[in-house]
């Protein structure tokens, strides 16, 4: 007889957990929205941030709700972008793949150092006692970018400036975030002309602390007014789409090579590794 | 007598017998200054002035904006040549008023001088400081009028005038001690009657003992108390000198005022008796310029605005083999690379060293001497390591935010860990993330 008291006890135990159970299955179910999954297969899964959201699955969260639109995500860009607006019977959106590019061109040989610095090896611990090039607006080279890309699509070349490989950029803009001095944008694809300096020292100044500054001499702004500015010692493309093909020759007059084609610039990376 | 002081701290060679015995030279208005608009601790000021203008010495040439702000003030007669971005100390380009000198040093028109400055209203005092530009000549550049207005629920009831100076090689404010004795006791009057405080103690470190018996001889008979401290850095740091003269501490994330307490440079109170007595703002302030670099050291009296470059001339010039330049101390000083950048408010002197250094940071050995010598309690390693590993929340809990920059860690560490450096940064990142949040 004794043998059955533990067996009832373990029984009655079992089946009032199992009601417990029951209750919670049916009562404090959490109801989710299926297609949050569905999004979540579609989407990167690298949780970067770059969209806004604290992670892919807030993103999916939100793209479901209709808080977000269906090219919210710049890592996944147009096929992520059709797949989610196939899966969710979305309107269709129109998808600009941005990638980062480099506003300097103040390399190893063409910016001069202000001093020998002894310090911390990253970019914002320089640029808090000033940096250590002379010019106060250009890249300091340590790789704060490179440190922080989490797709491997930045690197530091042999000149000692960040170079983008822009088949992995997905645009994330991680690196915009981490240049103290916001040399870094994101920029559509397609634009192939681009301003490589952002000193807004006057020209004998910004001439004197880099060969390859933009001395504000005006050359690329006759040529092209519509599209180009100078602004505080700058030039400064306002509508990239403006620039007709047959001006690029005349902007790529700039005596210090401040403004010119990606693609050459591109040409010379490729050299480089 | 037994001399007061703060727990730990640092004792680094003094160097101060170099320009010690030198009285302060006035140094000629120079041909060209450059007057940055942002030499204080709060908002930049406007430009009043623009290019072609004719301005006066003492002219008005920027305003300060809000509270947290100062006027600046133009230090020579002639033409504004410019209104434009400028090299700066600090590093970073600023705004600034450009003049040329016309060699007439004409001074303004109507100065209003105060006969019996010590009847005026706290208030009116007030008025006169924040028009003044005047602002701590102890290197922070924190706008006086501030420090003069202390909020309402927190009544000031101690004035200390700090006459410490515990930064090696700087002896401007020693020199100015023992030549404007009656000048700074008047200016410490001022700044008590604005504050309603009912009591000032001067705080002079040991080092200097003819100027302690000079203010002894002078503040006989007044409510004031002269205080002999230690030699021993940081001494001057306002915190570390409130505990040593009054055993109050100043609490977390607090400032002076939260004790009852303000503390002024004894530059500063100079300053204030020559704006509200003689009415002159800030235009000029004492400087020390030493170092083995240099070859005729001094103490000069200069113009706000002047480059480094013309003081050094003035001085002899720099020695071969000279490979630091540096704007302040030699613990907290700013390194300079261009000798262009001009004097500002808070430039305590211009140091010109020989000093070999070490490009190397070896590993922590865990020796703990940072945590014995930090004046503020706190464990200068661990906060180090907390910002290399982006563990930020670690490190305002241990305290990232009190740090006072002093340098005594980076000083004693064996290993020549930027442990300054690692902090500051630290302290960059936490504060820019607040403000990006509450914005």
């Amino acid at each position: 007889m004794d043998v059955l008291i533990p067996i009832i006890t373990m029984s009655a135990l079992g089946f009032l957990f199992s009601l417990g159970l029951v209750f919670a299955y049916k009562k404090l179910r959490v109801q989710e929205d299926p297609r949050v999954l569905l999004v979540m297969e579609i989407l990167p899964q690298v949780n970067c941030g770059a969209c806004g959201y604290s992670g892919c699955r807030t993103f999916a969260e939100a793209i479901v709700k209709g808080d977000a639109p269906a090219n919210g995500c710049p890592v996944g860009g147009e096929e992520v972008a059709h797949q989610l607006v196939k899966t969710l019977g979305l309107e269709a959106v129109e998808v600009i793949k941005k990638v980062a590019r480099v506003h300097c061109r103040g390399t190893t040989s063409a910016a001069k150092e202000s001093g020998l610095y002894r310090g911390i090896f990253t970019c914002y611990a320089s640029h808090l006692v000033g940096g250590q090039k002379q010019c106060s607006y250009g890249c300091l080279g340590f790789g704060d970018c490179v440190e922080v890309c989490p797709f491997d699509a930045i690197y530091m070349g042999e000149e000692g400036l960040p170079l983008v490989r822009e088949d992995k950029c997905t645009g994330c803009g991680k690196c915009v975030d981490a240049c103290p001095r916001n040399i870094i944008e994101l920029h559509n694809i397609k634009q192939n002309i681009l301003i490589f300096c952002r000193s807004l020292d006057r020209g004998p100044t910004a001439r004197k602390a880099c060969k390859n500054a933009c001395i504000a001499c005006g050359i690329c702004v006759r040529a092209c007014p519509e599209a180009i500015v100078l602004e505080n010692n700058l030039a400064k493309i306002v509508h990239y789409k403006k620039i007709p093909q047959d001006k690029i020759p005349d902007i790529e007059k700039c005596p210090t090579k401040a403004i010119g084609l990606i693609h050459k610039e591109k040409k010379k990376q490729e050299d480089d590794r | 007598m037994k001399t007061k002081t703060f727990p730990r701290g640092i004792h680094p060679p003094e160097y101060k017998d170099i320009t010690a015995n030198k009285p302060i030279e006035v140094m000629p208005p120079p041909e060209k200054v450059f007057i940055p608009l942002h030499q204080h601790f709060g908002k930049p000021a406007q430009p009043l002035v623009k290019k072609g203008d004719a301005v006066c010495v003492g002219q008005k040439i920027g305003e300060g904006q809000g509270l947290f702000s100062a006027s600046v003030h133009s230090s020579i007669s002639g033409k504004v040549l410019s209104v434009e971005d400028y090299f700066h100390p600090l590093g970073m380009p600023i705004l600034t008023v450009s003049i040329e000198n016309d060699g007439e040093d004409r001074p303004l028109q109507e100065i209003e001088k105060t006969e019996e400055p010590l009847s005026l209203s706290p208030k009116e005092l007030c008025n006169k400081v924040k028009d003044a530009g005047i602002v701590g000549l102890g290197g922070a550049a924190f706008p006086t009028a501030v420090k003069l207005s202390p909020p309402k629920d927190k009544p000031v009831d101690m004035i200390i005038i700090n006459g410490c100076e515990c930064e090696p090689f700087l002896t401007a404010d020693y020199r100015l001690m023992l030549e404007f004795t009656d000048d700074i006791l008047m200016g410490a009057e001022l700044a008590r009657i604005a504050t309603g405080a009912k009591r000032i103690i001067v705080g002079i470190e040991d080092n200097k003992k003819d100027a302690y018996a000079l203010f002894q001889e002078k503040s006989a008979g007044k409510s004031i108390d002269v205080q002999l401290l230690k030699t021993k850095y940081p001494q001057g740091a306002e915190k570390n000198l409130i505990y040593a003269l009054l055993r109050r501490e100043v609490p977390r994330g607090g400032l002076p005022f939260d004790v009852g307490v303000i503390v002024q440079n004894v530059g500063t109170v100079k300053a204030i008796w020559d704006a509200v007595h003689k009415g002159k703002p800030l235009y000029e302030r004492v400087i020390t310029v030493s170092g083995p670099g240099i070859k005729d050291p001094k103490n000069l009296l200069v113009r706000i605005g002047t480059p480094f470059q013309e003081v050094i001339d003035f001085c002899g010039g720099i020695e071969d083999g000279t490979n630091i330049l540096l704007m302040g101390g030699p613990m907290m000083g700013l390194s300079q690379w261009n000798p262009e950048a001009p004097v500002i408010k808070g430039t305590s002197g211009i140091l010109a060293l020989k000093t070999p250094v070490s490009f190397k940071e070896y590993e922590c050995i865990g020796c703990s001497r940072c945590v014995e010598h930090c004046p503020m309690g706190l464990v200068p390693t661990r906060l180090a390591k907390h910002v290399k590993y982006n563990h930020l929340k670690g490190a305002e809990e241990w305290g990232i935010l009190d740090c006072v920059e002093c340098g005594s860690c980076q000083y004693t560490c064996p290993a020549k860990i930027y442990l300054v450096q690692w902090i500051r940064l630290g302290k960059n990142i936490i504060i820019s993330n607040k403000r990006k949040k509450s914005a």
